[in-house]
């Protein structure tokens, strides 16, 4: 099997960025922050996104010409870790992720410039929980460049100015943009306080077609890959979040007159946990930089396969660490983690949701099987 | 011979000229291998964060990859060297850090050639994770030391020409004071190798027996009651070896586990397809978390990640080769060999599936259990306060055996 040799440390720059975001979450939305917002009528934090906006956040992977910082998805990675580190709630998954990817994958440059400055919002309306290899959605129909149609569980819906929204019609399978304003946003309560889910609804809204066909196809299966691969990343930095603050209670909470981060019963399973995310992290990193290097080169069909089988491979592991760990994070905090008061939930939360979102493991171990020749059984 | 004053800029290319005026006038392939060994090391090139004249060049550790790349890439890798991994990886160090000049002197070059092979002498029946409490004796007798006791799980001790050795000096004092470490003289008189069969049925370890073995207090290592000391810097040393190269995706058991699912389609059922892709993505990323401490290493930032990768690697050769005998049902209920007989290394690919799974049991035990390595990974890594301990304060002849 030939896969490239992939950069799986994190380099200076990226050090630096992930120092500058860091420190403009922790300034700006705290978990104390972040359990209020909630609670309120505007989930998402716009103040906060445009300024993440300001130090290039938005546009990382976008070319410079198009507006961009021409940096590449392993800093939109990094990012994407200190994100999940503080379930900030702006719409970099739905916006900076997904809606860009598919417009750069099917080369709709120009649309991308106020996405990437953080000017505009943007959301491609698929269902969250659709997972790369799904078949292409038909649930919108175009009509002489009108839609019609419905979208379940759409990321970032809410607070989007501009959707890219794939589209069957008499000519086959379609990428189009369409203004919010011009489709029926629908916001619905969800498992996730800090990541805001809608209902998307067309009725003749107007449409103009970016992409159509194979080409069509590709950019959503792609932007859907690129998708996964860094949602790893956020479950990583879920993940960490709960490892850090777990241990940190273990070292001051005391029962028996001894912190209860002497006991084995305790300390193993932050070990176990422990073992896990250093694995996650090389993961993590792994489908970075495979996702990077296949945008570099759209025509080079095995950087696209490499990015595809590793993104699958991150999800497949990532998903069940990050969920595990903000499991422990609730159980090892004891009373205290199932409360309201204490940020462990948001975490527990968001943990599960991204189990579920962009494909559950289950069904990334299933593609990773076509992908790697592993068929199920049943088939020769 | 290059032997540039110390200090001299020894950077990576610097590194690289010497390895390359070594091969020239030690062609590698005229050259037999101990005597190219023996100019390497005169040459400072055997472990060049080591001393000059004791087979570095004070040269900072990360670069010895370089070296070793070097000399692969102009074809001299050497070879049968399986049976020096104690005197390499644990005997050398310790050497270095505690032995005297001329400790340093007699035993460091014959043991990086392959001409003297050393086992290790630590656990006993009754001190395997909690090694310090081990008991056997040593007694001063003038310029020598007369030692008692017996040993265990010592891979080698029956091709091994020396040992280093842990023994008990002071019983009067915890544990952990009053121990001292020896190099001993696996010909010496009163020590009896005899082979430990396993539940594999073969004998890769050996039980030694010292009974009134003389040691001349020169092959003393560190100071009297120092020993526990002495065996924190052999232990430290003992860790996954981590390569120069990427090792490939589906290397190791999951091939094995992966070939049998592609070739043989009669046996698949979905409940072990899902196991399957289950320990492909663990194999995969237990590989990449390797890869990624390689990486680390190559830069000159050795990360925490190395007291997990034995840890990992030790649960996932245990299910993969759990689902290997599974997958292969009837065939999964036969055994290659119980012969009762010493085998040249540990070749699993030479083996059969129960083999594998048998020999696995051994992974989580040997060279740490999981239990204490979690222990570690919990205090060194984490932070977490450390176990309350009965035993601190207690001379040790007081303890409960």
């Amino acid at each position: 099997m030939s896969e490239k040799r992939l950069d799986l440390l994190y380099t200076e720059v990226e050090q630096e960025l992930r120092a500058s975001v860091r420190s403009l979450l922790e300034d700006k939305s705290p978990p104390s922050a972040v359990l209020a917002r909630v609670e309120g009528d505007q989930v998402t934090d716009t103040a906060l996104w445009k300024e993440l906006a300001g130090i290039g956040v938005a546009g990382l992977p976008v070319p410079e010409e198009l507006g961009g910082a021409g940096a590449s998805l392993r800093e939109s990675a990094v990012v994407a870790e200190e994100l999940g580190r503080s379930v900030a709630p702006v719409p970099f998954l739905g916006s900076a992720v997904l809606a860009t990817a598919a417009l750069l994958e099917a080369g709709a440059g120009d649309d991308v410039a106020a996405l990437a400055s953080g000017e505009a919002v943007g959301a491609l309306a698929v269902p969250l929980a659709t997972p790369p290899g799904a078949a292409f959605p038909e649930a919108v129909r175009a009509e002489d460049g009108a839609l019609s149609g419905t979208v379940t569980g759409v990321v970032d819906a809410v607070a989007a100015d501009v959707l890219v929204v794939p589209a069957a019609g008499p000519e086959g399978p379609g990428l189009y943009v369409v203004e919010a304003a011009a489709a029926r946003v629908t916001p619905v309560v969800t498992l996730d306080l800090t990541r805001p889910l809608a209902e998307v609804a067309f009725d003749g809204s107007a449409a103009r077609r970016v992409a159509s066909g194979a080409a069509a196809q590709e950019a959503l299966r792609r932007a859907l890959v690129t998708g996964a691969a860094l949602l790893s990343a956020e479950q990583l930095g879920v993940a960490e979040w709960a490892l850090d603050t777990t241990v940190a209670y273990a070292k001051t909470r005391h029962q028996f007159g001894r912190p209860i981060g002497s006991f084995q019963a305790v300390k193993h399973r932050l070990a176990d946990l422990w073992v896990a995310i250093s694995q996650a992290r090389a993961v993590v990193r792994s489908a970075a930089s495979a996702a990077a290097t296949a945008r570099q080169d759209p025509g080079d069909a095995e950087a696209a396969r490499e990015a595809e089988v590793n993104a699958a491979l991150a999800q497949a592991f990532v998903s069940g660490v990050a969920v595990k760990a903000a499991e422990e994070a609730v159980q090892l905090h004891g009373g205290i983690g199932f409360t309201w008061e204490h940020p462990a939930h948001l975490f527990l939360k968001r943990a599960k949701s991204d189990s579920i979102a962009l494909g559950t493991a289950d069904r990334h171990r299933l593609a990773l099987g076509r992908l790697v020749d592993l068929p199920a059984a049943g088939s020769d | 011979m290059t032997t540039a004053p110390a200090g001299a800029s020894l950077d990576a290319p610097a590194l690289r000229r010497r390895v390359a005026a070594l091969v020239e006038t030690h062609d590698p392939a005229t050259t037999d291998q101990r005597e190219f060994l023996a100019a390497r090391f005169d040459a400072g090139l055997a472990w060049v964060h080591f001393p000059e004249g004791e087979g570095g060049l004070g040269a900072p550790r990360a670069l010895q990859a370089v070296v070793d790349q070097e000399f692969e890439r102009l074809g001299f890798v050497p070879t049968g060297r399986e049976g020096l991994v104690i005197g390499l990886g644990m005997a050398a160090p310790t050497i270095l850090a505690f032995g005297t000049p001329e400790q340093r002197a007699r035993y460091l070059k014959p043991l990086y050639t392959g001409e003297e092979v050393w086992c290790q002498l630590f656990s006993e029946p009754g001190a395997g994770s909690d090694l310090a409490a081990l008991g056997t004796r040593a007694v001063r007798d003038g310029d020598t030391w007369v030692v008692n006791g017996q040993k265990v799980w010592t891979s080698l001790a029956h091709r091994a020409d020396f040992a280093i050795l842990v023994t008990r000096t002071d019983p009067d004092v915890p544990k952990h004071k009053g121990m001292t470490y020896f190099v001993c003289d696996m010909s010496a008189e009163g020590v009896d190798v005899r082979p430990l069969r396993q539940l594999t049925g073969e004998a890769e370890f050996n039980e030694v027996y010292l009974t009134d073995v003389r040691i001349p207090d020169s092959q003393r290592l560190g100071a009297e009651g120092e020993g526990w000391r002495v065996a924190q810097t052999t232990l430290m040393n003992e860790r996954v070896a981590i390569g120069g190269h990427p090792e490939p995706r589906e290397g190791g058991l999951i091939a094995v586990a992966a070939h049998i699912w592609r070739t043989r389609p009669e046996l698949r059922t979905p409940g072990l397809h899902d196991a399957l892709l289950r320990l492909w993505v663990e194999a995969e990323a237990a590989r990449l978390t390797k890869e990624r401490l390689r990486q680390q290493l190559a830069v000159g930032q050795p990360g925490p990640e190395g007291s997990a990768a034995k840890f990992a690697f030790s649960r996932l050769n245990q299910e993969i080769s759990g689902l290997e005998l599974e997958l292969l049902g009837e065939e999964g209920l036969l055994y290659d060999d119980w012969t009762f007989r010493r085998p040249e290394g540990v070749s699993l690919a030479a083996r059969s599936p129960g083999f594998h799974y048998l020999r696995s049991k051994g992974n989580s035990i040997e060279g740490g259990t999981s239990e204490i390595l979690r222990n570690i990974i919990a205090e060194r890594v984490l932070g977490l306060p450390g176990e309350i301990r009965v035993d601190k304060d207690v001379a040790w002849k007081d303890l409960p055996k």
